[in-house]
């Protein structure tokens, strides 16, 4: 690309940002707070203080996961909008599963079997969206979405009646002990579920764009009907979309508990799914693109709860903000996509 | 035990039907007009919060349901008109601005709630109920099904009004031939982009009425997410429904029964938690779904904008 052309990428992806910072300060003098206190509290909090910068990139281990986990979807054309539901039974299972492991196996194959009965119950979560799907053609956008509603609730009902702590007053699912957590990064609090996951969305972006699996997903993304005249094996790309993408995303739940938490509360939802979804696609499903993206909203994100508590601004503000960046994105892309057709029309 | 077989129960069920079905009978007749016309509205539930919200602080303001009732419509409306704007006009990815629209309602209206209401937490008295004469007098069934706010009767009239306006006019034919084959309609000379406007905005009016009646009837106060998924309920029924309004009144009545026994049950004294309950609905669209999912139907160029003279 030319370095001119990487310039007006970079622009078209700034300018939105930008636009919906104005915007939303705006919305904060309308109810009475002051945006530049609350933008440069957010950003020093979140990216300009050592304890914030790390808490920013734990906090985005389990994000980049669940944007791996859309990317696979979104490239083969499949909408999973079901993330919440399957990454809140993976942690909860893991949750449950982990402690009990741990007394029985050596504490990294335990944690690794932990992940991998995340990523599988991530994936046997999707199966029925996949199943109506590649059977029916039933639009996976609803099933995941009700889906979702259903898996959350049943996490739920797994804390409160099935792997209940019977030790603690608060529904909850046992606790993994501190020791036998994810191990941290040298002397930081960041734990190791930050390198996997990145291991994971780069090796994701590599699987999507050089190699042959990832073309032939890519091309029933684009376009399914070339995708059946060339023979490809429609409803098994679709089940193996489902599930990779699924059990990633089930991963993502599996760190976030394995490495912060340790436990699962009842009618914990942090409700990320619908917020990776306009990062993946600000990134253009691209997945390195996605790190910058996730890396910034997570501090976002860090920065905002703290913000709460401090500048009384609820973090509702950030969901505000991502809304409008995602507008702000489509304005944009419109603009430029009108001013190219006028030059090739003179 | 007998206590769930009472007729005051039974009354109290019924009428918890009707209540919890108005507003997905609303997003699915509204869901239905846009999918006919090739929009896929996933915004339907941001429009339906924003009804929620508005119609609330509308009805706070003027201790008027009616004036609320209008404003949830104009909400609604309002976030039909970005989706409009940005899906129609711009032909942007409906699904992208659909889950845009819904998260910048849920983030200002929850915003707005926490600095309005978040320390008085003002409600609204119980809203007024309509007796239709004669038949609210009978027993068990009058005051269940005949005994409520009059927005459900005209939502009821609407199921019929729909099938008349799909099936006999103009109208019903453009909206159709909009989602069939959009180039056919331009061919014809009717705006393929107005026509999709039209029922954009419809589904918004529908649909902020919709979540209106559930800030204000049903609850009686707003709070944060409270359409918690009607909306994408109203998207399934207006799917399963494969264009007729009636089947869509079908659904929303069987999701109502499902709604109405989440409470039913708990003031019967079962000792269940809600998180089981409250899967009931969610489950039935799935069960639904799987046993006619050869049956789901959507127009040809759902989801797709239309840019002249492009193939």
């Amino acid at each position: 690309m030319s370095p001119d052309g990487s310039l007006a990428a970079a622009l078209r992806v700034a300018l939105p940002i930008l636009l919906a910072f104005a915007a939303g300060a705006l919305v904060l003098l309308a109810l009475g707070k002051n945006p530049l206190d609350y933008y440069t509290f957010v950003f020093r909090r979140g990216l300009f203080s050592w304890p914030g910068l790390q808490e920013t990139i734990t906090r985005s281990a389990p994000l980049l996961l669940i944007a791996a986990g859309l990317i696979v979807a979104f490239r083969a054309g499949i909408w999973n909008l079901g993330v919440d539901g399957q990454f809140l039974l993976a942690a909860v299972v893991c949750s449950a599963v982990a402690p009990w492991l741990i007394g029985l196996l050596p504490r990294w194959l335990a944690l690794a079997a932990s992940l991998a009965v995340a990523a599988g119950v991530g994936a046997s979560w999707s199966l029925i969206p996949a199943l109506l799907k590649a059977r029916y053609g039933v639009n996976e956008i609803i099933t995941t979405l009700m889906m979702s509603f259903l898996g959350i609730s049943l996490a739920n009902v797994l804390i409160k009646l099935v792997f209940r702590d019977p030790t603690t007053t608060v529904p909850q699912t046992p606790t993994l002990p501190v020791p036998y957590r994810l191990p941290r990064l040298f002397d930081t609090t960041i734990h190791f579920g930050v390198v996997i996951a990145l291991v994971a969305i780069l090796l994701v972006h590599f699987v999507m764009t050089r190699t042959a699996f990832g073309l032939k997903l890519r091309i029933v993304g684009a376009n399914p009907r070339a995708a059946v005249h060339a023979g490809l094996p429609m409803s098994g790309l679709t089940f193996a979309t489902f599930a990779l993408s699924a059990a990633l995303i089930g991963m993502g739940g599996a760190v976030e508990i394995l490495g912060v938490h340790g436990t699962v509360r009842a009618d914990w939802n942090p409700a990320y799914g619908l917020l990776v979804i306009p990062l993946v696609f600000l990134a253009r499903f691209n997945g390195l693109g996605s790190i910058l993206f996730v890396l910034f909203f997570a501090a976002l994100q860090i920065g905002g709860e703290s913000a709460a508590r401090r500048l009384g601004v609820p973090h509702y503000y950030v969901l505000l903000l991502v809304s409008l960046v995602l507008l702000f994105l489509a304005i944009v892309e419109y603009l430029d996509h009108l001013t190219a057709r006028r030059r090739t029309a003179v | 035990m007998e206590a769930l077989f009472t007729a005051t129960f039974l009354t109290a069920l019924l009428y918890g039907v009707v209540t919890a079905g108005l507003p997905l009978l609303l997003a699915g007749l509204g869901e239905q007009i846009s999918e006919k016309a090739g929009v896929l509205n996933i915004g339907i539930e941001g429009m339906m919060l924003a009804g929620a919200y508005a119609g609330f602080s509308a009805a706070l303001a003027t201790q008027s349901l009616w004036l609320g009732f209008i404003a949830g419509a104009l909400a609604g409306i309002g976030v039909a008109l970005l989706m409009a704007l940005f899906c129609i006009r711009y032909g942007m990815n409906q699904i992208v601005i659909g889950i845009a629209l819904t998260l910048g309602v849920e983030g200002l209206t929850a915003l707005l709630h926490h600095f309005q209401f978040a320390r008085t937490r003002p409600s609204l008295g119980r809203a007024p109920d309509f007796s239709l004469p004669w038949l609210s007098d009978i027993p068990v069934i009058g005051p269940a099904l005949f005994t409520h706010n009059p927005l459900v009767y005209l939502g009821l009239a609407l199921v019929p009004l729909l099938a008349w306006l799909f099936r006999r006019s103009a109208i019903g034919l453009n909206l159709q031939a909009a989602g069939d084959k959009p180039g056919a309609l331009d061919a014809s000379g009717v705006s393929v982009a107005m026509t999709r406007t039209g029922a954009v905005l419809s589904t918004g009016a529908l649909a902020g009425l919709g979540g209106a009646y559930m800030s204000e009837v049903g609850a009686g106060l707003f709070v944060p997410y409270m359409t918690g998924g009607a909306g994408f309920i109203g998207i399934v029924l207006a799917m399963l429904a494969r264009g007729r309004p009636l089947w869509v009144l079908y659904g929303a009545l069987l999701f109502g029964v499902s709604l109405a026994l989440t409470t039913a049950l708990q003031v019967g004294g079962f000792n269940i938690p809600t998180d089981v309950v409250q899967m009931l609905p969610f489950l039935m669209v799935m069960l639904v779904l799987v046993i006619f999912a050869r049956h789901s139907v959507l127009p040809p160029a759902l989801g797709l904008p239309y840019v002249r003279g492009e193939r």
